[in-house]
């Protein structure tokens, strides 16, 4: 009998992708050259699944906000908050991100995993139900689970099904929670907003929304999917990240419930951690100047996404939405993905390999995340090494 | 409950639900095991609570499923909320 005895399904198909080639998750990149090429040795190789949407990382005004950050404030912050004191950057970016949402109130997190679990581990308890959209990230499945309530998934993107499940609990007085993403980060679907939002008004529910995938994309001011959508003043709680379009590390909420404050001493996963380094939170604010300076940026994703879609779809893939920064490419099955993502990687591409349990519908695919920072010949190599991928693969199949 | 007229139709429904699932075409009783026997996946097994919520108009919080690991087990979980209804 071993501690690790249960783990023998997921250490057997660990392995079994293991023997397809490289570790699809230990990739290591010996160097980041910018936003869109890394090197693995002396290989170079086009970033497609970096969520770098905004391709910020490199931009000198957010590494000279790091590198000030680091300077005045020192490399780590040693403590909570609450314990050991906020640093001016963080209370700052607060302030920075109510005013760009139009809220009264943002409060800053570590993660945007550490966002989730306080929002629904801190507000939710065992007296309330969280109803959340099937396809909802491990974090806030995690989040549910920590909070002791009762948790009910509604199917992914189906307001009839959530007012279904909300209709059922009409007759109890538990608070309900219902919990969207804007953005889904597997398949780049988007949730139908303003459809949830005439559901949870009817059954007077809260609607939490992780705008995680789609801050710095969605929307005129690059908001996020409330924003594009015009239901932003309906949404009770929005959630986001700083380690996508934000260019840092780190998560935050945003609300104007009068209490959301008090989050700040309820919330075990606000409570009891260190807090961003102050390099993490400058570099934050600095991306969030620029998201606001440089709405040219939204146009050049929504561009290179078009073409990606465009290119993959005209070459034959199986692509699992419409046109979004987010284009996963539906594999059909997981050794055959594994091998292609492989292939892809010897080629020059670095893709994300996604497949059950860990995928919506147990669909096995290859996710790419596109950047702003992409230029047109870069997405046009993408789209020709997977061409080349799939003929080289489709000749082996019909000589077996 | 188990042994009841009511116990077996609702297994004999549950069966009939869990048919797209049951790729190896097993003989679906109580003791079928999701996991060993029909090779579902915990996402596989909420999304088969979907259909059953749906189809019964009950509500199953996913806190409930923690301790189901057979068919029997969830046939239970599925009565009470019958009830409770």
């Amino acid at each position: 009998m071993d501690l690790f005895d249960k783990f023998k399904p997921i250490a057997e198909a660990y392995a079994g992708l293991r023997a397809i080639g490289a570790d699809p998750f230990k990739v290591a990149f010996d160097r980041i050259v910018s936003p869109t090429v890394g090197m693995i040795g002396n290989s170079e190789v086009v970033l497609a699944g970096t969520n770098n949407y905004l391709g910020l990382t490199f931009d000198p005004n957010v590494i000279a906000a790091a590198q000030k950050g680091a300077a005045e404030f020192g490399a780590g912050t040693t403590g909570s908050r609450i314990a050991n004191g906020t640093y001016s950057p963080h209370k700052l970016l607060e302030e920075e991100l109510a005013a760009h949402f139009g809220l009264d109130q943002a409060i800053v997190f570590t993660t945007g995993y550490q966002a989730n679990l306080a929002v629904v581990a801190g507000l939710a308890g065992p007296q309330d139900v969280v109803l959340i959209d099937a396809d909802c990230h491990a974090s806030i499945y995690d989040a549910c689970k920590l909070s002791g309530a009762q948790i009910v998934r509604f199917a992914h993107n189906d307001p009839a099904s959530l007012d279904r499940r909300l209709s059922r609990l009409d007759r109890d007085a538990s608070n309900k929670m219902v919990i969207t993403e804007g953005l889904y980060s597997m398949f780049g679907d988007v949730a139908p907003l303003a459809e949830f939002i005439e559901v949870k008004k009817r059954h007077n529910a809260y609607l939490v929304v992780d705008e995680a995938h789609s801050f710095g994309v969605f929307g005129p001011n690059g908001l996020g999917l409330a924003e594009a959508e015009g239901v932003l003043a309906d949404c009770d709680i929005l959630v986001g990240t700083f380690s996508k379009s934000l260019a840092g590390i780190g998560g935050f909420a945003a609300s104007s419930l009068p209490q959301f404050d008090l989050l700040r001493v309820a919330a075990r996963a606000y409570m009891f951690t260190a807090s961003s380094s102050a390099a993490s939170i400058e570099a934050t604010r600095a991306a969030l100047r620029e998201i606001k300076a440089q709405p040219k940026l939204r146009d050049q994703i929504w561009s290179n996404a078009k073409r990606l879609h465009a290119g993959l779809a005209g070459a034959g893939f199986k692509l699992c939405a419409s046109p979004s920064p987010v284009i996963g490419v539906d594999m059909g099955d997981p050794g055959k993905a594994a091998a292609f993502w492989n292939a892809l990687l010897a080629e020059g591409v670095y893709v994300n390999l996604a497949i059950p349990p860990g995928t919506p519908n147990s669909t096995s695919l290859l996710r790419c995340s596109v950047s702003a920072a992409h230029t047109p010949d870069q997405i046009d190599f993408i789209v020709e090494r997977f061409t080349t991928v799939a003929a080289r693969f489709a000749a082996a199949d019909a000589a077996e | 409950m188990v042994g009841t007229a009511a116990h077996d139709e609702l297994m004999g429904e549950l069966a009939g639900m869990l048919d797209k699932l049951n790729k190896s075409g097993v003989k679906i009783t109580r003791a079928t095991d999701f996991n060993a026997d029909l090779n579902v996946d915990s996402v596989a097994v909420m999304d088969f609570v979907l259909e059953v919520e749906d189809t019964y108009d009950i509500s199953i919080p996913i806190n409930l499923l923690s301790e189901v690991t057979t068919v029997g087990d969830f046939a239970d979980v599925v009565a009470r909320a019958r009830a409770d209804n």
